[in-house]
């Protein structure tokens, strides 16, 4: 029908003319240049918010450091910040009670991680994999909140029936507990690591008559100790940084010895213990937190710093 | 001159196949620890708690008695935390992620930015508290709102979201782009009309899962000051309110040997929660996501 044709073709206008029309718009190249700058403040966003993070910690340490000298927060054995007669600010027990949990989660995880990994990576079938990897993901996505309810209420109970000196509040139950919420993050990432290592090496050595356990050491391991070391490094950082576990089941008693079983505090519990209470605005103990939150900043940041180091400088290239 | 002493190959083997199988059962048992913990750890809190669990618990406002202590005004608080997180924190995100995927030049600015964000992705959450504190709270004197706990919780939650958005995004085939541009698109509409329609599953399943863990943060509501005891219910973003994390915070914290069966209660939510916006993400990841 050449009349149905035609007239459809009067009807819209052509595809020059639509190109002629829409290049004539204004507003679109104004679109056009605005769109970028517009993205541009938003990616911004995140390097603000480091910003802010720097400046807000170093502004209110320094507030803190004119009432409290540097020095003895710096080198001072005694956290006493409650105290009525004279209150003491040395960060060092808060420090010795993070290592603490920290060091029992690393003796747990480290061995437990990795050696899910060479599983994971060197004995494996895909079955097994597909399985075990969402749990994994699962163990990582549960809050942290959970995870001091259960340290609390059921890991520290049965700590104390075969343990009986040990305290309700201690190191070692939530050290136990951090180790296995960064186990997740160790096993996986070295997995990732362990599984790039490319197969005709390990090939190479089954060849020559090999056992699997000779090539995840003597191999696998080596080639992908980088990332593994990296792994290590991050969830360590983890560690130091968690904060609900430590607040519900290590008690808050800043501490310098070396016991394991009765209460201590970390650095981020005492940061909660302050927040829960009513510590007014402009006091003392209100600015400690700062200092704190500071000091917990820079470890996290040497941690993770580190963690990229060891994986850029020792990454073995195939 | 015998290279391989076959006797003495033949001798060891026995013991190489003995520490192989030895080490393998170490290996598998350090897989299963994990798996073992995290059954142990649900059939604990799900048999603690579900005594506990009925309407009244989902209905009743906290309580100084355990048997009345319900969780409602901490539910609904954490869906209005999660309406001021989830569009500040996929907008923040994803207009990041186009940002840097598709027009960020290749300079140290762009280093430097895409540096900053894997480094406060290991700041600990509880410094974001403190930031929250001192810039949402006090600064801009939001007080301890929905709004300054929303902020604090976006910005927490932003790297993971930027990450998975530029992950979507570097999914697509450059032939799409293409295309469009063929057609005469410009830069911003094939971004609009190619680009997000073809990663939003991505986009999406990567932003619920990062909002899943907002949901379960507690030390940064603790530190910027959210009560816990709240008989009412909020009625806008600058009212004060309470949330899951906080009230099973409360409760675990308490001696009383009841309240603890309550904060396992409690817990059941919240994880009911999160396995209902997990399941939504796994779905949006099988149904929607192409592969190219």
């Amino acid at each position: 029908m050449p009349f149905a044709v035609e007239r459809g073709f009067h009807m819209r206008p052509s595809v020059q003319e639509m190109i002629a029309q829409s290049k004539g718009k204004k507003n679109k190249k104004i679109i056009e240049k605005i769109i970028p700058i517009i993205l541009f403040l938003i990616a911004s966003v995140s390097v603000l918010t480091t910003i802010g993070i720097v400046v807000t910690l170093i502004v209110e340490t320094i507030t803190f450091f004119t009432r409290v000298p540097i020095t003895d927060f710096l080198f001072g054995t005694t956290w006493l910040p409650f105290s009525n007669k004279e209150a003491m600010f040395g960060i060092w027990p808060l420090i010795i009670g993070t290592l603490k949990v920290t060091l029992i989660a690393t003796i747990v995880a480290v061995p437990i991680g990795i050696g899910a990994a060479i599983y994971l990576s060197e004995y494996a079938s895909e079955t097994v994999r597909r399985i075990v990897k969402p749990v994994l993901e699962i163990l990582a996505g549960i809050p942290t909140i959970v995870y001091g309810f259960f340290a609390l209420t059921f890991v520290t109970p049965v700590l104390q029936s075969f343990f009986p000196e040990i305290k309700i509040f201690n190191a070692i139950s939530p050290g136990i507990v951090v180790g296995i919420m960064i186990i997740p993050m160790i096993a996986s990432l070295s997995e990732d690591a362990m599984s790039s290592v490319p197969k005709h090496i390990r090939e190479g050595a089954l060849a020559m008559g090999s056992t699997k356990f000779e090539v995840a050491m003597k191999v696998t391991l080596p080639a992908a100790l980088s990332g593994i070391v990296a792994s290590v490094v991050l969830a360590i950082s983890r560690a130091i940084g968690e904060t609900m576990i430590v607040s519900l089941a290590a008690g808050s008693t800043p501490k310098m010895d070396g016991d394991f079983t009765g209460s201590i505090q970390t650095m981020t519990s005492y940061i909660v213990q302050v927040s829960k209470g009513d510590a007014g605005y402009g006091t003392t103990i209100y600015y400690s937190i700062y200092a704190v939150g500071f000091t917990l900043f820079v470890f996290t940041m040497v941690m993770n710093i580190l963690a990229s180091y060891v994986s850029k400088r020792f990454r073995e290239e195939y | 001159m015998k290279y391989i002493d076959q006797e003495l190959v033949v001798k060891r083997m026995n013991g190489r196949n003995i520490v192989n199988t030895l080490f393998k059962g170490l290996f598998l048992l350090a897989t299963l620890v994990s798996l073992l913990f995290l059954a142990i750890l649900l059939y604990r809190i799900g048999t603690q708690g579900i005594s506990h669990l009925s309407w009244d618990f989902l209905n009743n406002f906290a309580s100084r008695f355990p048997e009345k202590a319900g969780i409602k005004a901490a539910l609904v608080g954490s869906l209005w935390l999660m309406a001021v997180v989830a569009p500040t924190s996929i907008i923040l995100g994803v207009g990041s992620a186009i940002y840097l995927e598709e027009y960020a030049k290749k300079n140290r600015m762009t280093a430097f930015i895409r540096t900053n964000i894997s480094n406060l992705a290991g700041v600990p959450s509880v410094v974001f508290g403190l930031l929250g504190l001192t810039i949402f709270v006090r600064a801009l004197s939001l007080g301890n709102s929905v709004l300054a706990a929303g902020f604090t919780m976006s910005l927490l939650i932003l790297p993971v979201i930027i990450v998975a958005a530029q992950e979507s995004i570097r999914a697509i085939p450059g032939e799409l782009r293409d295309a469009s541009y063929g057609m005469g698109a410009t830069k911003w509409q094939t971004i609009v009309k190619v680009i997000l329609p073809a990663a939003i599953p991505g986009i999406l399943t990567g932003s619920i899962l990062a909002l899943s863990r907002a949901i379960g943060e507690t030390a940064p509501l603790i530190v910027i000051g959210i009560p816990v005891i709240i008989q009412f219910l909020p009625s806008g973003v600058m009212d004060t309110f309470t949330a899951l994390p906080m009230q099973i915070y409360d409760w675990s914290s308490r001696p009383q040997q009841e309240f603890q069966v309550v904060a396992a209660a409690g817990i059941i939510v919240l994880m009911v929660v999160l396995l209902l916006m997990n399941t939504v993400a796994a779905i949006i990841r099988n149904k929607f996501q192409k592969r190219y």
